[in-house]
């Protein structure tokens, strides 16, 4: 029988954990007894008696002494273990999961509770927001900023951050994304599938992603890069990063690329990397030029519903260009008098609002607005229409000091019935948004003001179309099939998606001007 | 890459409107919400400079260097100097006083009293009305004690022939000061400076520091970190409480002291001085504590927090990577227990080098294993456990040496990070005793207080001054 010891200088442990662990000791092989104790005078001569301490050992009070007894070749051994174990760090946390603990003040501290944490959604004030965003990338976490009113400066040098770490920024202003079958913000609840999709606008990714799940696809990722992700400064960095994410990404079969036309140059890298991605991609730059986006596996789309349909088309192993959807002759029942002539849009989203002007452009000729294309055609009075007239309720003109259209329908009611009273009004359009985020009962806020718009026209000897859509899907929490019935039998006239109202109530105005140029 | 994501469960921080929580847990999927408030008091700058910091790998690197330099100190208790030989650059006429540097004229009262009272001791003036005469007219040099490698509490006077201690710490090869602990009541450090209070002190200085030094220099040193250990286990947390670690350096001291040539009636008074104050070890906590953190300061880049000390006027605090700088604030008032007689109107603002010991882990931020404390604030156990849990949040990690028996043994968090205070907004906690507010009354409770967010947000800035984030 040999003994072996070792010193810990200036290492203390209590006497009962101590205990504990030479009992540990004691069982490690080819040992016989153990014993790990503070260095004392008294706990010295203790482990004599034990013959535990066979020679003298420089050790003091303050000193921690694991003496072993056993077989002479496992006991080297032994030592090594019993010192590692003591010196082990002591547990993190209390263990008794009793006390109160604080909720997460910060990203970092936050991560303490979420250590699988992989995004981090920011929605603070605007001045804060990019400091938010700097953060959670240093800690390699990916960023949604739906925060707005961030510098270009702050984007370019987030993206430029983010891109160097292999995460993504989705924002700054990105109101919508759909990362693993979650939405994030303002997202629809829709189908999973094979159709991933970037976009540079929020509402723009409803409409497609609700437009997929209306027509039986699912949607894999819709990456949200906001708004100025394409100007020329910030080179599209996120829509190009979303692009290769998805490319790689084995579950996604189609990709969707959405956004207002690019610069030249940046449109030139987006499509570049789209003609790379290995799988068909579908473009829709609202405004642009078909025949400059269309080339190999790069499809053009001109509206989002043509985009949408599109990526089903492809996803089901289409033709994309026979997707085109097919509607019903439009046939709409009304007795207009002679003067109602204009179509009066009033959108809760910026993007179906720019699409609407677009479309009635080509059919109409000048469309005012107060986010016109045109900068002729912009609005002197954003309160008061003017001839046709299409209007984005969710600019920063209106929503000051106010909740945004799509969760406080008041603004849009009182606009709605100022353009029920006016003579010259023929079709009103209405976009109708479901999803996280948005007003709990839109048709409950619409339904009502509907009926006094049309009492109002009536009783002036008018009828009066209004003709709308609701971009959502059967999973939203609002439930697409109950605000569709509530808003017709209100007599509302409803078109599937944003272009389909556009021709409806374009139908409506050119046969409202036919009739009235022969009166 | 980006599509890795893709591969993982989605788990979301949300930052900002709460909602966006609600609904990602009502579509299945998972979030933990932000108390989010806006850093730094709102000060987006710092803001930006904040974020610049936060893991920062230069920071990082700093970081890791200063906690393991502070956590393998081992202050070794040397023995016992006088101070105008042993304190570097102790000028003839210099009285060291706590926190950060203060003009005569800007000093509160506890102070200035006690300054007063060094004069005296001291012998530069032979009255109470020409000792303050002398120290307004600028014929005494003012210094931090922590630019002379020196702590003190409350008032924190040291005068050139004052008995200090030494405290080495043997791994790095840095010295540090405390002067002795006079007891309760009348006691200098408070203000007071009575003829009762420089007797004692001239008492201290011949036959309390003779009688340590000789007991010290039997012992051959005495090992502090694993005597406060051990106070840690046995209720104390070593500011606010030192009755257990006083008792275990009584219990070291007295055999060693009975071995010196000490006359017995003069151990005889020693062994009654220590056995009445239980607050004895509290000076040598702190010496201990400075010891270990002046090793971790110095640090190019290190966000950890080297020093925390009040002058009864400001709270200042210094970091290991910014230097010799002070980042200060208004002293806050101490939240606690006041002494029969005396209202929250007598309370001078906080005061004195200790909180050095909560910069090191231990006082507040060890709050957990001395629940007696909590009485102060009326509080319970639980909001002891509590108290250090938070403190959690704002450190770099935990000292090993230091464990916490209701925290199933966990070491006590340890290394202020400056950023992680202004990121939380969590301000480090200090367990402290109360001085009235008048020089020489005393001691008036004790309770606990925060240090200031003002004094992190403009270390924030300056130490990003010193850093690029280098891609």
């Amino acid at each position: 029988m040999a003994t072996a010891t070792k010193v810990l200088k200036n290492f203390y442990r209590d006497s009962v954990s101590l205990m504990q662990l030479s009992s540990t000791f004691a069982k490690l092989p080819g040992v016989e007894q153990a014993s790990a104790i503070m260095a004392s005078p008294n706990n010295m001569s203790l482990l004599r008696e034990a013959g535990l301490l066979t020679e003298s050992v420089d050790a003091s009070a303050n000193d921690l002494l694991i003496a072993l007894q056993g077989d002479a070749e496992a006991l080297e051994s032994a030592l090594a273990a019993a010192e590692s174990a003591l010196k082990q760090p002591p547990p993190s946390s209390s263990g008794s999961g009793s006390s109160r603990g604080l909720p997460p003040r910060s990203i970092e501290m936050g991560l303490g509770n979420m250590v699988g944490a992989n995004l981090v959604l920011i929605s603070t004030p605007g001045e804060y927001a990019a400091s938010e965003a700097f953060k959670a990338l240093s800690l390699g976490l990916n960023v949604m900023l739906f925060s707005d009113n961030v510098e270009l400066k702050d984007e370019i040098a987030l993206k430029r951050f983010a891109q160097s770490r292999d995460l993504i920024v989705m924002g700054p202003d990105c109101g919508t994304a759909i990362i693993n079958g979650i939405p994030l913000a303002f997202a629809n609840v829709v189908r999973r599938g094979v159709i991933g999709v970037v976009g540079a606008s929020g509402t723009g990714l409803q409409q497609v992603t609700c437009l997929v799940d209306r027509w039986g696809g699912g949607i894999s990722q819709a990456i949200g890069t906001g708004g100025h992700d394409l100007h020329r400064d910030v080179g599209g960095i996120s829509m190009l990063q979303g692009l290769k994410a998805l490319a790689a990404d084995p579950s996604t079969s189609v990709i969707v690329l959405i956004s207002k036309p690019p610069s030249p140059e940046v449109a030139g890298h987006v499509l570049e990397a789209a003609e790379r991605a290995g799988k068909p991609v579908v473009v829709n730059f609202l405004g642009a030029d078909p025949a400059r986006v269309r080339r190999g596996n790069v499809f053009a789309a001109t509206t989002l519903e043509d985009a949408a349909a599109a990526a089903v088309a492809l996803a089901e192993g289409r033709n994309p260009d026979d997707a085109k959807p097919k509607y019903p002759p439009i046939s709409i029942p009304s007795r207009l008098s002679p003067g109602q002539q204009y179509i009066r849009g009033l959108y809760s989203g910026g993007t179906f609002c720019y699409e609407a002007t677009l479309l009635l452009k080509k059919e109409l000729g000048q469309i005012s607005s107060n986010t016109p294309v045109e900068p002729g055609d912009r609005l002197t009075d954003v309160w008061t229409s003017r001839a046709h007239t299409v209007i984005d309720l969710g600019d920063d003109l209106f929503t000051r000091g106010r909740p945004h259209p799509m969760i406080d329908h008041r603004l849009r009611n009182e606009r709605l019935i100022k353009e029920a009273t006016d003579p010259e009004t023929a079709v009103i359009l209405l976009d109708v948004v479901l999803g996280y985020g948005s007003h709990a009962d839109p048709a409950g806020e619409i339904v009502p003001v509907v009926q006094k718009a049309r009492d109002v026209a009536g009783k002036a000897g008018r009828d009066l179309v209004i003709v709308g859509f609701v971009c959502g899907t059967a999973g939203d929490p609002q439930n697409l099939a109950r605000q569709e019935a509530a808003l017709r039998e209100a007599g509302v006239i409803l078109a599937e998606s944003n272009a389909q109202a556009v021709r409806m109530a374009s139908a409506v105005a050119v046969g409202a001007g036919a009739a009235g140029g022969r009166s | 890459m980006i599509q890795a994501l893709f591969q993982e469960k989605l788990q979301v921080l949300n930052v900002g409107l709460s909602s966006f929580t609600d609904s990602i847990a009502m579509a299945g999927g998972s979030a933990l919400q932000i108390e989010w408030a806006p850093p730094a008091q709102g000060q987006a700058e710092v803001g930006r400079d904040l974020a610049r910091l936060v893991n920062l790998s230069a920071v990082e690197t700093a970081n890791q260097t200063a906690f393991d330099t502070y956590q393998s100190a081992q202050p070794v208790l040397r023995g016992v100097g006088i101070a105008g030989h042993v304190i570097p650059d102790m000028a003839e006429r210099m009285i060291l006083h706590s926190g950060p540097p203060i003009a005569w004229n800007d000093m509160c009262g506890p102070m200035k009293g006690a300054i007063v009272g060094a004069i005296l001791y001291e012998g530069w003036a032979e009255n109470l009305a020409k000792a303050e005469s002398i120290a307004s007219r600028g014929e005494i040099v003012f210094e931090a004690c922590h630019h002379h490698r020196a702590v003190g509490p409350m008032a924190g006077i040291i005068s050139p022939s004052m008995p200090v201690w030494i405290v080495d710490n043997t791994t790095q090869g840095n010295q540090a000061f405390c002067n002795f602990n006079e007891g309760i009541g009348k006691a200098l450090r408070f203000g007071a400076n009575s003829s009762e209070v420089i007797a004692r002190l001239k008492w201290m200085g011949q036959v309390l520091a003779p009688a340590l030094r000789a007991g010290i220099e039997t012992l051959g040193g005495l090992e502090l970190k694993t005597l406060m250990a051990q106070a840690l286990h046995m209720g104390d947390e070593i500011h606010n409480r030192n009755v257990a670690a006083s008792s275990l350096f009584l219990k070291r001291l007295v055999p060693a002291l009975l071995k010196t040539h000490t006359p017995s009636n003069e151990i005889a008074a020693v062994v009654d001085f220590i056995a009445g104050n239980d607050h004895f070890f509290l000076n040598l906590s702190m010496a201990a504590c400075k010891a270990m953190l002046d090793a971790a300061h110095g640090v190019p880049g290190s966000s950890m927090v080297t020093a925390m000390a009040r002058n009864g006027v400001e709270f200042g605090i210094r970091v290991s990577g910014t230097g010799a700088q002070w980042f200060t604030a208004p002293a806050p008032f101490v939240d606690g227990l006041l002494f029969p007689g005396h209202a929250p109107s007598d309370a001078a603002p906080d005061l004195g080098d200790s909180a050095i010991t909560e910069t090191a882990g231990i006082g507040g931020f060890a709050m957990a294993t001395s629940p007696a404390i909590v009485k102060f604030v009326g509080g319970t156990p639980q909001d002891a456990i509590d108290n250090t849990l938070s403190m959690t949040h704002i450190t770099l990690g935990r000292n090993n040496a230091f464990t916490l028996p209701p925290m199933n043994f966990a070491g006590s968090p340890a290394g202020i990070d400056i950023r992680k205070v202004v990121d939380t907004g969590i301000q480090p906690i200090i367990n402290t005793g109360i001085a009235h507010r008048e020089a020489g009354v005393g001691q008036i409770g004790a309770g606990i207080t925060r240090a200031p967010l003002a004094c992190f947000t403009q270390a924030v800035s300056a130490l990003a001054r010193t850093t690029e984030r280098s891609e």
